[in-house]
């Protein structure tokens, strides 16, 4: 079974949003109508994405590091938002394990919002329609794309190519690769949802060096001679051990 | 959770409603045992399951204010194996239908026995009828409550506490407006729907008292470490996403500040349990008819404040990614 999905390397990312807007290029300008904004250049803008990049910062001064974070939906394989839709309007493809939401059944009643612990529904305000991340489903089976550019507007846009996309039910892919040898997790692994995209933690690379490393012990330039004889005074080994 | 109106309206409304159903069939039940003196079907059950009805159907109402595409509501019956919602959008208009079936038996006084059970049990229509609405009422009790235990995230709500506290407060609150009704009309059985009213009140006052105590004491399983999958204990967000607010900001969020959300508990509490169950206690000795009708709403509106805490007191976990704003 094929189960799509994103790898984020949270290594690598550096937080230029390119993800969000590239999203939001792609995404409002489809065949499922906008993705509406309101107030944008007010003071109290707001509007529906697919994707958002977070920043965090670990650790207090001096000892931080700023790790930027993207969210969108993670593609569940146990999506608990699915079986509480009332109509069947959210769905999960048996083919491709993408999680979509149709937007012709949708009735905008909110409760797959509420039973997704992630917060990555969000109902669009115009369109009053439950909308999500769709892995770019319109791009990556479009054959008048040529083969290099199938792949979601997010991944195609990311600068640093902290973002990787592929099946994670193929153990050779390169997604399943990545999260295979750079300890690729999960987000909320505690409710057993199963989410198909994985994270890429923060990784340095490190040498342990300990103290008597940094001095050297075997001196090769030491005169060699006779070990010196203990004191006088003190047993010999004939003393205390009979052979 | 921000606190919906239309769903604070929705589930007060229809609670009251099968509350009321509850009280005027238990009150034939007992008529039927003898226990009680025979109604008069016409003005006492057929006008008291029309105002069952009207509870019910302006529950339905406020609910449709909730969706975002109300014409397409009829759609929300389709995954009945699997969503509580589906579920309660099927129960709540079979029980309305039945609760006016069984008004209408009584109201056209349909109620010739069809058999008799052992020379004492007279079975009609509307006997019949009440038993299924009965089960209905139950049903869409437990539908109800569901809707809300059964997502497991917002552990404030997954237990079966919070489908017994549904069901006890709204059959609390139908209680007593039977017991009003009766007082209007009266009829002389303000006593017995009084006292019933009282029992069931307290009974809600212990189960919900049981579901705060659990709250203050929950442990959440998400946290901010799990959310974002780095093990440090000091982490703080610097930046959300977006300037202004989004759906995640106004959905799960009520932002109101802790006093105030102490204050609508100590007034519900009050307006909930302890002032009806007085009013209740001195409409027993002053035999007023306006008592009980106070005491119905005074509850109500108590009801409104409950019902609005119990959605600010629940802690959805993708908060956890909006801690603050950059």
């Amino acid at each position: 079974m094929t189960q799509l999905a994103l790898v984020i390397d949270l290594n690598v990312c550096v937080g230029c949003h390119a993800c969000v807007t590239s999203c939001k290029e792609w995404n409002t300008s489809g065949w499922a109508g906008p993705m509406t904004d309101f107030d944008p250049y007010g003071a109290d803008p707001t509007g529906t994405f697919f994707n958002r990049v977070q920043t965090f910062e670990v650790g207090q001064f001096p000892n931080t590091q700023t790790v930027h974070f993207p969210k969108s939906c993670l593609h569940c394989e146990e999506p608990p938002c699915v079986p509480v839709c009332p109509t069947g309007a959210s769905y999960k493809r048996a083919e491709d394990g993408i999680v979509l939401v149709d937007y012709d059944k949708c009735i905008g009643c909110k409760y797959c919002s509420w039973a997704c612990p992630y917060g990555a529904r969000e109902l669009d305000e115009k369109q009053k329609v439950m909308k999500k991340c769709t892995l770019c489903v319109d791009r990556i089976y479009d054959e008048a794309l040529p083969e290099s550019e199938r792949l979601p507007a997010c991944v195609m846009a990311c600068p640093t190519n902290a973002r990787l996309f592929g099946d994670v039910h193929d153990s050779e892919s390169e997604v399943s690769r990545q999260i295979r040898d750079n300890g690729g997790y999960q987000l909320m692994p505690e409710w057993g949802t199963k989410p198909a995209n994985h994270y890429l933690p923060r990784r340095k690379t490190e040498i342990r060096i300990h103290e008597d490393e940094l001095v050297r012990a075997d001196n090769p330039l030491k005169k060699e001679g006779v070990p010196a004889r203990p004191p006088a005074d003190r047993p010999t080994l004939d003393d205390t051990t009979s052979w | 959770m921000h606190p919906a109106f239309s769903v604070i309206f929705l589930t007060t409304l229809i609670g009251a409603g099968q509350g009321l159903f509850l009280a005027l069939f238990t009150g034939q039940l007992y008529a039927l045992a003898n226990l009680l003196p025979q109604q008069d079907d016409r003005y006492f059950y057929g006008l008291g399951s029309d105002l069952a009805v009207l509870f019910l159907g302006l529950g339905l109402l406020a609910s449709f204010f909730h969706l975002g595409h109300p014409e397409r509501a009829w759609r929300s019956a389709a995954m009945w194996r699997t969503s509580w919602l589906s579920r309660e959008v099927i129960v709540l208009p079979a029980a309305l239908v039945l609760i006016a079936l069984y008004g209408l038996i009584h109201w056209m006084e349909w109620t010739t026995p069809f058999f008799v059970i052992r020379d004492a049990l007279p079975v009609d229509a509307s006997l019949i009828v009440g038993v299924l609405a009965m089960l209905a009422v139950f049903a869409l009790y437990i539908a109800t409550g569901m809707i809300y235990a059964s997502i497991r995230f917002l552990q404030e709500w997954h237990s079966a506490l919070t489908v017994i506290n549904y069901g006890l407060l709204g059959i609390a609150s139908g209680f007593t407006f039977a017991a009003a009704f009766s007082a209007w009309i009266g009829n002389g059985l303000v006593g017995f729907y009084g006292t019933w009213a009282v029992i069931i009140t307290l009974a809600a006052l212990v189960t919900r008292s049981a579901s705060l105590i659990r709250n203050r004491r929950i442990k959440h399983k998400s946290t901010l470490q799990t959310a974002i999958g780095i093990r440090h204990t000091h982490i703080q967000q610097k930046a959300q996403g977006a300037m202004g607010g989004s759906f995640n900001t106004r959905e799960y969020m009520h932002h109101q500040s802790p006093p105030f959300l102490h204050k609508v508990l100590v007034v519900f509490m009050v307006t909930v349990f302890t002032l009806p169950i007085l009013l209740l206690a001195a409409s027993y000795w002053l035999e007023s008819p306006y008592l009980p009708a106070a005491a119905f709403v005074v509850q109500y509106l108590g009801l409104l404040a409950e019902r609005w805490y119990f959605f600010a007191d629940a802690r959805h976990p993708q908060n956890l990614y909006y801690q603050s704003v950059s």
